[in-house]
């Protein structure tokens, strides 16, 4: 065997030379490959075995689990209105939608009137967040195509949105702002002014990010007609959000199912018809437009009023199922409520929109190059603690 | 004139001796420099580039952060992993490095100081330069490492495919100059550089020999060899301190030389601007000394490799081999016959 020639001792590393051709290559002598889980191009730990022939992906297969915290276990140990806080630890890139999504569905059991106000509040900081989301997918999406300014230039925009969130949420990242009812905390006194300074900031920078990437020879190569995911496929693996939209799916939560004051804003559904890497690439620049034409709409008048209802201090949902999705940045979270009447969820299950888009990836990229898998994995915008929990 | 000097002081076989020294200190400590100069000046570049100050933390605006980076490398444990090769794992990046420093030896730094005359100097940079696969081949295979092979394969073929549009362009001025000697090369250049005595075809070439030694240095956009977001480092992933610190270096010393091979086939190396019969004006520029001139040239278009590289997202491998077999070679051949061509009708100015 070469492997073996070139070991100097090969007694001591019998076994290792076994483990590393019986897990090498495959009978048809393909190289296996891990990706992960600690891998540049993952985002975090996500473990990808690749079969490849030469450079050419065969076969893809996500190993998952490294980062599971049993979230869902965690949550039925605690009250209505401190599960919460553990779901910002889920998409920590959309942790206000997420918050939303759970203070949503306990509403729902609770039959709670939220006011005019925290309805305002709630989707101006969904959209903000919407846009920091799709800003750091921008940056980290370009740089697993190798370049790395993007991500400076997405950056710049990005840390408004957290200083904007860390003066009325106090947090930067994991906000845990929204509560049953409402929002916790009046907003900080700065935050219209500051919002309507990021929107003109915003516009005045959006031109950079079409120059430097959209417009690019190379990077259109990249991403056009690679990793294509038809209409069919999108639906049959579930998938949702940008992903879905990209393949001409009509899947936005906002407008199928409206909840707080969505049925009242003006904006555009975002559908691309290729279904490639760059169609997915254009839904998600295009929703941040539209994220803030919503914000421009409600940041003029918010209604005065209280930020949060009259809620009893101990939430007892009544016995029963309660199920609320929303659209988040990635596509449609879904929490999944089974109440005993208690203090505490009797089960919880949250149907996270990455873990679907993760499933297509291997349709995706079959018979493609490495480069390609990257680019591909890029557009997917997975994050790997949501599709874990 | 340190050789006039030596031999008239001691004697044939001392004065090699001591000429040698000269030299091997020279280059290494030109070596180093650069290194250091090149590390500093990319990150600032890029930078200035990403909106953000770079190093400023280590010495006056950051000057010796690179010292102290190369310190650390120095320090650190070299790891071999289980199951290398170990003689060619060591061995690797010293090739890589006498490469890189091998190819320094004709360049004319400035006016009359070049380290080797040599009458074929083009032909000696072209095939010396294209050892250096050897060398990530060499890295790539003996890591037993996966990701490291992959990255030596890409390399190879990179290298390989662009080094034959980086010849065919260094041709094209060839034929212009009628000489492999770089002094040659740069003296035929009294009275205008080629990049403007040579029109358009020129210009051509000078685009096809920047994007094929982009390639050949396995810079981005062409990283193809290290693509850390597909193979996390590529060819070197499994070396560290030292040995990564010499690859790490003849990159950049890679960078300078293919750098300084552009500026003086296309932008005259040491010679000044001169332009036609301006007398005046061309007193002036001769009145800036040739090393500036040399090394501001190399610096200007080392910025555009460093600039190609912050903004660029990277090909994909089968797009790169297109883009040299399908357009950059066959344009660099019909341009080769334009040159030839011009030479021979001497339309040139």
């Amino acid at each position: 065997m070469a492997i073996e020639k070139r070991l100097r001792r090969p007694d001591k590393y019998d076994q290792a030379i076994k483990m590393v051709e019986e897990i090498g290559t495959t009978t048809e002598g393909d190289l296996i490959i891990n990706v992960g889980p600690q891998h540049p191009a993952t985002h975090g730990v996500l473990h990808l075995v690749l079969t490849l022939n030469g450079e050419t992906i065969k076969k893809v297969e996500p190993h998952l689990g490294y980062i599971h915290r049993s979230i869902e276990k965690m949550c039925e140990s605690l009250s209505y209105r401190q599960f919460i806080y553990v779901t910002s630890r889920m998409d920590y890139l959309s942790s206000h939608i997420n918050n939303h999504a759970c203070a949503l569905c306990v509403e729902k059991g609770l039959q709670v009137e939220v006011p005019q106000r925290a309805q305002h509040i709630r989707v101006i900081m969904d959209e903000l967040t919407r846009i920091a989301s799709h800003e750091l997918w921008w940056g980290a999406m370009a740089m697993d195509l190798g370049a790395f300014t993007p991500f400076f230039h997405a950056f710049r925009e990005r840390e408004t949105i957290t200083d904007i969130m860390e003066k009325t949420c106090g947090a930067r990242l994991t906000m845990n702002y929204m509560v049953p009812g409402g929002v916790m905390a009046e907003l900080h006194p700065d935050f219209q002014k500051d919002v309507k300074s990021f929107i003109q900031l915003y516009k005045k920078k959006i031109h950079e990010y079409n120059e430097l990437v959209t417009g690019n020879v190379i990077f259109q190569n990249r991403m056009k007609s690679i990793g294509i995911l038809s209409y069919e496929d999108a639906i049959s693996y579930g998938c949702s959000g940008p992903v879905a939209r990209a393949s001409g799916v009509h899947c936005d939560i906002r407008k199928l199912y409206p909840y707080d004051i969505y049925s009242k804003v003006e904006f555009d559904e975002v559908i691309e018809s290729a279904g490639d890497s760059f169609a997915r690439y254009l839904v998600r620049l295009q929703e941040m437009q539209q994220s803030i034409r919503i914000v421009e709409q409600l940041i003029e008048d918010i209604p005065e009023g209280d930020f949060q209802a009259k809620t009893k201090a101990v939430l007892k949902l009544p016995k029963g199922e309660f199920y609320q999705r929303v659209e988040t940045a990635r596509g449609e979270l879904g929490v999944y409520i089974v109440s005993e009447g208690g203090t505490t969820p009797y089960r919880i299950k949250f149907r996270s929109p990455g873990f679907s888009n993760l499933s297509a990836l291997e349709h995706m990229v079959k018979g493609l190059k490495i480069g390609d898998l990257v680019a591909a994995m890029g557009t997917l915008d997975l994050v790997i603690p949501d599709i874990d929990r | 004139m340190i050789q006039e000097w030596l031999n008239n002081h001691f004697n044939p076989t001392l004065a090699l001796l001591t000429e040698f020294i000269l030299v091997g200190l020279l280059a290494i400590m030109l070596f180093a420099l650069l290194g250091l100069i090149l590390v500093f000046m990319e990150r600032k570049v890029a930078a200035v580039m990403q909106i953000r100050l770079g190093p400023n933390r280590v010495g006056p605006k950051g000057i010796f952060q690179t010292t102290a980076d190369t310190l650390k490398l120095v320090m650190k444990e070299g790891l071999v992993p289980d199951g290398a090769d170990k003689f060619l794992f060591n061995l690797a990046p010293f090739v890589v490095m006498i490469v890189a420093m091998l190819i320094l030896a004709p360049i004319a730094f400035a006016k009359n100081f070049q380290i080797w005359d040599i009458n074929i100097g083009v032909l000696y940079l072209t095939a010396i330069s294209s050892l250096s696969v050897i060398g990530i081949l060499m890295a790539g295979w003996a890591s037993n490492n996966k990701y490291s092979l992959l990255g030596a394969m890409r390399s190879g073929a990179q290298i390989v495919s662009y080094e034959l549009s980086a010849g065919l362009s260094v041709l094209s001025i060839i034929v212009m100059t009628g000489s492999l000697s770089i002094n040659d090369i740069i003296l035929s250049q009294q009275n205008g550089w080629w990049i403007f005595k040579a029109h358009i075809p020129a210009i051509i070439s000078f685009f096809i020999f920047i994007t094929a030694v982009t390639a050949e240095t396995n810079r981005a956009p062409f990283d193809m060899a290290e693509a850390e977001s597909e193979l996390t480092a590529g060819f070197h992933t499994e070396y560290s301190g030292m040995r990564f610190a010499l690859f790490f270096l003849a990159e950049y010393i890679n960078i300078f030389i293919v750098c300084a091979i552009g500026a003086t086939l296309f932008f005259g190396g040491w010679m000044p601007l001169h332009i036609g019969h301006w007398e005046g004006f061309n007193h002036i520029m001769d009145y800036i000394p040739s090393s500036i001139w040399f090394f501001g040239k190399t610096i200007g278009l080392i910025f555009l490799i460093m600039w190609f590289r912050w903004t660029f997202p990277r090909l994909r491998i089968d797009q790169l081999l297109n883009l040299e077999w399908k357009y950059l070679l066959p344009i660099s051949m019909f341009n080769l016959i334009l040159m030839t061509v011009i030479a021979i009708m001497g339309w040139h100015f």
